[in-house]
C-alpha cells in the first residue's frame, strides 16, 4: 500500500499557462526541433518531458537517493586533506603522493564541500526540496480547516477494529461516542451512513505543519551559512606578547574574505597584547595539558577610544560590533640578534617559531638579508624544556619554558629575496646557500641558551639568543547574520518533534440499528508510521461497550 | 581524595561490567530454554509475551500438582509434553526477569563508577575514550531499561547485555587511561550539553540498531514460516513479538534519537564558534556527525517510502548507527583534526 504521504509529495497538477511557459521558456535548449507549423501538439513533448523530469527530482525516491549520494559525498573530506582544514597536511599528502595528487587536485579532492560536483549534489537536493514543500505548503493549507472524511464503506476491512452490539439506541451510542472523542481533543463530525450514523474524528493535523517547517528550516540554515559566507571575512594573525594588531587587511597574515564582503567595513578597532599566559598540568597522567591561556589585551574599540583590559581565553572571545577575536593558538618567539661581519646589528627582534609539537619543540627561521659581506640566514628548533636524547639529540621534555634552548644551524650566501617571487617567513630557501661547517663537515648545530652568544665562522658575524617572548595566534571574524543558520535549527527541531511525535489518526464510530439491537462499529487508520491504532481502538471500545459484554468476542 | 574516587570509579566499572556478563549469561539461558518452546498460537501476536506468560504460568500450576503417579499415568504424550513445555516456559521467564533485574542492578552500579570519575576529575566525565565509553553504556542501558518499562521490550535483552559487556570490556582492557584534566577548549558548557545530548542519542541509537537487528531476524523467521508453514515454531525468536511491532519500537527509538542528536550536532557548532571562531569547518568528527544525521535523515524518509519501507529501512538505520559508530572509533583512531584531542 503507498504511504498517504507518498502521495502528497507528487506536485498538484501545473496550471496548464505556467507549464506552456515553462516550456517556451527551454524551448530552443530541448524541443527545437519539433516545432511545427502548428504547434501544440508535437510540443507537448518537451513539455510532458519537463514535467516527468520534475516529477522525478521531486519524489521521495529522489529526495532519498540525493540524500545518500550527500552522505557518500562526505566521506572523502574526511579522509584526504583539506586545503581550508589543515594545508600543511595537503602538502604533506601531494609530496607523498606525486603519482595521484594532480588527479585529485583536479577533480577537488583537496577541497570537497567546496566542489562542483558536491555542491551539485546538495543543489539538486535543495532544488527537489524545494519542490516537494511548495505544493504541500499549498495541500496543507487547504486542508487546514478539513472537517474528518467520511468513513470508507467496509469499516471492517481496516486492521484496527472492533464490533458489538448492545441494548442502548442509536442516538444515545452516537452522542456517547462524540462526547468520547471530542474529550480526547480531535476534530469531531457526525454523517449519516448507509442504515446508520458515522461519528468522524481526526487529529494530529500539526504533524504535517511540523514536517514543513523541519523541511523549510533546512532550507533557512543552508541559506544562512551561504549569507554568512558571502558577507562576513574570516583572517588570521600571530601577534607577539607585547606588540599590537589593528584591524586593517595588511595586518592580517591571512585573510579570507566573503564574495559579497566590502572592506570598507571593518571595524577600526585595535589592540595590544599586554602579555600571555599558559599554565600546565605538571605532574600524573595528564603531564603538559595546557590548563588555562589568558592572553591580557589592552582595547581600543575606535581611534581615540579609552583603552580597556580584556582577558582573552579560549571559548570566551572578544567582541567588537560584529566581529569576534578568538584566541586559537599560541608559541614562543626566542628575541634574536644577529650582527654580521663588520659587527653590525644585522637582524634583532623576536622571531617567531611554530609549535611541531605536544611539548612544543618549534621550528623557526631566520632571515638576515643585509648581512655583510654575505646574506645571513638561519633554521633550526627551540626546546622550551630541552633535554639530551640518545645520540645527543636535543628535544623537549615540557612545554613550558624551564630550560630554554636554541639549535640552530647557520648558512650564509643569497637568500634569494630579490628573485621576485613571494617567500614565506616560516621557509629558508637554502638553493644559493653554503652551511656553516661543522669540523666533520657537516652542518654545525648552534646550541644556545638565553643570553649566549655565538661567533660565525670565518669572522662571518654571531647570532646571540637575547631572551624569550611569546606570540598568540588569533582568529578574527566577522559572520553577519549568524543567528539566520541559528534561527533555522531551532525551527527544525521544534518542526521535526512536532512531525515525528505527533501521529494524524482518523477514528470512525459508525452506529446502526439491527432489529431491537444496536451495532456499533469502531475502526481508526494511523495516517503515519509508527502509531499503534489497534490500542487506541481497543480504548475506545473499553470506553464504549457495555460493561457486561452480552455476547463474549 | 581524588584518588580514593578514581579507584572506586574503577571498582564500580570492574564490578559492572561482571554484573552485565551475568544479566548476559541469565538472558543466554533465558533463549536457551525456549528452543524447544513453540510459538504461542495466533491472535493479536503483539502482545504474545505477556499472555503466554500468564497461560504458562497456569501449566505449571497443573504440573506441579500434576507430579502425582495417577495423574502422570493418566494423561498421554501431549500432557508430559505441556507440562515440560510449561516447565520450560516458565524456567525461561524466570530467566529473563533474573536478566532485567542484574540489568537493572548492573546500571546503578555503573552509574557509580561514571559519576566518581567525574567527582575524582572534578570535570564532566567524557574527557576521553575510556570516559566517553562508560558513559555511553550507562546511556545505552539507561535507554533500554526506560523500553522495558515503556514498551515491554525485555526481548531486547540478549542483544543489549551481550554489547554492554563488549563495549565495557574493551573500554577496561583497551581504553582504559587514568585522569587527565580537560584542555582549555574542552571547558564550555556548551559542550557539556554537546556530548551529554550526543551520549543519550547514541545510546537509543545503539538500542535502535538492536532492535532493527531483531527486526530483521524476526522477519527472516516469518518469511520462512509463510514458505514452509508446517516447520515447528520453536525457539526463543517466536516469543518476541511480530516483526512488525519490533520495527514499531525500532521507529520510536529512532524518531527520539533523531531529533536529540539534530540538537547535540547543533550545540556542538555553537561550541566550536566559540572555541575556534567557526561553527563548521568540516573537521572529520563533524563530516562524520553529519554523515550519520544523513544518513539517520535518510532512514525516516526510506519509511515512508513505496518500497523501502520493512527491510530496506531497518538496512538503512543500521548504515546510519555504522557511522556514527566509524565518528566514535574510526575518527578518534585514526583521525586527525582538531578534535582528535579529546580522543585517546
Ligand atoms: C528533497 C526533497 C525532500 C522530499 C521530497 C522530502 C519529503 C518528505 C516527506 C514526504 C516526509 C514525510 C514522511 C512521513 O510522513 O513520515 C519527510 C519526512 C522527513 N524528511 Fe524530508 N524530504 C526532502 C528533503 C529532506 C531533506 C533535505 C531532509 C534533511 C535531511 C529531510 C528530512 C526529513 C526528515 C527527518 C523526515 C522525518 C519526519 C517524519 O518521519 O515524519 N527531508 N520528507
Amino acid at each position: 500500500m503507498p504511504h498517504p504521504s507518498d502521495q502528497e509529495v507528487v506536485p498538484a497538477a501545473d496550471q496548464p499557462e505556467q507549464a506552456t511557459a515553462d516550456q517556451a521558456a527551454a524551448g530552443p535548449a530541448t524541443g527545437g526541433a519539433s516545432t511545427s507549423p502548428h504547434g501544440s501538439a508535437p510540443a507537448l513533448r518537451p513539455l510532458e518531458f519537463l514535467r516527468w523530469a520534475w516529477r522525478q527530482l521531486t519524489s521521495m525516491r529522489t529526495a532519498l537517493i540525493l540524500l545518500f549520494l550527500l552522505a557518500i559525498a562526505a566521506i572523502p573530506g574526511s579522509l584526504i586533506p583539506q586545503d581550508r582544514v589543515d594545508p600543511s597536511a595537503v602538502l604533506l599528502f601531494e609530496q607523498r603522493h606525486p603519482a595521484i595528487a594532480p588527479l585529485f587536485r583536479h577533480i577537488g579532492m583537496f577541497n570537497v564541500y567546496s566542489s562542483t560536483w558536491f555542491s551539485a549534489i546538495y543543489l539538486l537536493l535543495f532544488v527537489s526540496l524545494l519542490g516537494c514543500i511548495i505544493p504541500r505548503l499549498r495541500v496543507y493549507l487547504r486542508s487546514a480547516r478539513a472537517r474528518p472524511p467520511k468513513a470508507p464503506r467496509n469499516l471492517a476491512r481496516l486492521s484496527a477494529y472492533d464490533t458489538w452490539t448492545t441494548d442502548a439506541g442509536v442516538d444515545e451510542e452516537v452522542e456517547r461516542a462524540r462526547t468520547l472523542l471530542r474529550g480526547q481533543r480531535r476534530r469531531v463530525e457526525v454523517y449519516p451512513s448507509d442504515g446508520g450514523t458515522v461519528v468522524s474524528a481526526e487529529k494530529g493535523y500539526l504533524r504535517e505543519a511540523g514536517n514543513l517547517v523541519f523541511h523549510v528550516a533546512v532550507l533557512v540554515v543552508l541559506v544562512g551559512f551561504a549569507v554568512t559566507g558571502l558577507f562576513g571575512f574570516k583572517g588570521s594573525v600571530a601577534v607577539i606578547a607585547g606588540q599590537g594588531f589593528s584591524d586593517t587587511l595588511t595586518q592580517y597574515d591571512d585573510f579570507t574574505p566573503g564574495a559579497r564582503f566590502n572592506p570598507d567595513g571593518l571595524t577600526p578597532f585595535s589592540f595590544t597584547v599586554r602579555h600571555f599566559h599558559v599554565t600546565y598540568d605538571t605532574s600524573g597522567a595528564g603531564i603538559g595539558t595546557p590548563l588555562t591561556f589568558d592572553a591580557a589585551l589592552s582595547v581600543t574599540d575606535h581611534p581615540g577610544a579609552a583603552p580597556y583590559p580584556y582577558d582573552l581565553q579560549v571559548n570566551h572571545p572578544l567582541q567588537i560590533g560584529g566581529t569576534s577575536v578568538f584566541l586559537v593558538g599560541h608559541g614562543y618567539a626566542p628575541v634574536i640578534t644577529v650582527r654580521d661581519g663588520d659587527g653590525h646589528v644585522a637582524y634583532s627582534g623576536p622571531v617567531i617559531f611554530l609549535p611541531q609539537d605536544g611539548s612544543f619543540t618549534s621550528f623557526g627561521v631566520i632571515k638576515a638579508p643585509d648581512a655583510q659581506p654575505a646574506q645571513l640566514g638561519f633554521e633550526g628548533y627551540f626546546f622550551p624544556t630541552a633535554r639530551l636524547g640518545p645520540g645527543a639529540t636535543p628535544y623537549s621534555a615540557f612545554p613550558a619554558a624551564d630550560n630554554p634552548v636554541l639549535s640552530l644551524v647557520g648558512y650564509h650566501g643569497d637568500l634569494g629575496l630579490d628573485s621576485g617571487l613571494p617567500q614565506s617567513v616560516y621557509v629558508l630557501d637554502k638553493s644559493h646557500l653554503t652551511p656553516f661547517k661543522a669540523a666533520a663537515g657537516r652542518p654545525r648545530a648552534l646550541l644556545l641558551r638565553e643570553g649566549q652568544t655565538v661567533e660565525l665562522a670565518n669572522g662571518m658575524g654571531s647570532v646571540r639568543f637575547d631572551g624569550l617572548k611569546t606570540w598568540v595566534k588569533l582568529q578574527i571574524n566577522d559572520q553577519p547574520g549568524k543567528v539566520i543558520p541559528l534561527v533555522g535549527v531551532l525551527a527544525a527541531i521544534a518542526g521535526l518533534l512536532c512531525s515525528l511525535f505527533i501521529r494524524p489518526r482518523r477514528t470512525w464510530v459508525r452506529v446502526r440499528g439491527e432489529g431491537r439491537r444496536t451495532v456499533v462499529e469502531v475502526a481508526a487508520l494511523d495516517r503515519a508510521s509508527g502509531g499503534d491504532p489497534g490500542a487506541h481502538v481497543r480504548q475506545v471500545a473499553e470506553a464504549l461497550r457495555p460493561a457486561e459484554p452480552k455476547e463474549p468476542q | 581524595m581524588t584518588e580514593t574516587y578514581a579507584h572506586l570509579s574503577n571498582n564500580a566499572v570492574y564490578s559492572a561490567t561482571i554484573v552485565f556478563t551475568l544479566a548476559m549469561i541469565a538472558h543466554v539461558a533465558e533463549w536457551a530454554l525456549a528452543r524447544q518452546l513453540t510459538a504461542p498460537l495466533a491472535g493479536p501476536l503483539q502482545r504474545a509475551l505477556v499472555p503466554a506468560r500468564t497461560a504458562g504460568s497456569g501449566v505449571v500450576d497443573g504440573a506441579v500438582t500434576g507430579t502425582s503417579a495417577a495423574d502422570a499415568a493418566g494423561s498421554g504424550d501431549a500432557h508430559a509434553a505441556a507440562a515440560r513445555d510449561g516447565d520450560d516456559l516458565e524456567r525461561s521467564d524466570r530467566f529473563g526477569r533474573i536478566g532485567f533485574g542484574l540489568t537493572v542492578l548492573g546500571f546503578l552500579v555503573l552509574a557509580v563508577g561514571v559519576v566518581f570519575r567525574g567527582i575524582a576529575a572534578q570535570r564532566v566525565p567524557w574527557g576521553n575514550m575510556y570516559e566517553f565509553s562508560i558513559t555511553g553504556c550507562l546511556a545505552v542501558c539507561a535507554a533500554y531499561i526506560v523500553m522495558v518499562r515503556k514498551y515491554d521490550t525485555r526481548w531486547l535483552g540478549l542483544l543489549v547485555t551481550g554489547f554492554l559487556v563488549i563495549v565495557l570490556g574493551i573500554a577496561v582492557i583497551v581504553l582504559y587511561r587514568p585522569l587527565t584534566p580537560l584542555v582549555p577548549a574542552l571547558h564550555s558548557y556548551w559542550l557539556m550539553i554537546h556530548v551529554s545530548s550526543a551520549a543519550v542519542a547514541g545510546g537509543a541509537y545503539t538500542v535502535g540498531a538492536l532492535a532493527s537487528v531483531l527486526y530483521l531476524l524476526r522477519r527472516r523467521l516469518e518469511r520462512k514460516a509463510v514458505e514452509h508453514p508446517d516447520l515447528p515454531r520453536t525457539g526463543f525468536l517466536w516469543r518476541t513479538p511480530p516483526a512488525e511491532a519490533i520495527d514499531r519500537v525500532a521507529y520510536r527509538v529512532h524518531a527520539f534519537a533523531f531529533p536529540l542528536w539534530t540538537f547535540a550536532v547543533m550545540c556542538g557548532a555553537i561550541w566550536a564558534q566559540y572555541a575556534w571562531g567557526r561553527f563548521w569547518g568540516w573537521d572529520p568528527k563533524e563530516v562524520w556527525a553529519f554523515i550519520t544525521w544523513v544518513a539517520y535523515a535518510a532512514y525516516l524518509h526510506a519509511r515512508a517510502t513505496a518500497g523501502w519501507q520493512g527491510r530496506s529501512a531497518a538496512y538503512v538505520a543500521l548504515l546510519g548507527y555504522a557511522t556514527f559508530l566509524f565518528n566514535f572509533v574510526g575518527i578518534n583512531l585514526f583521525g586527525s583534526g582538531l578534535h582528535s584531542y579529546a580522543g585517546m
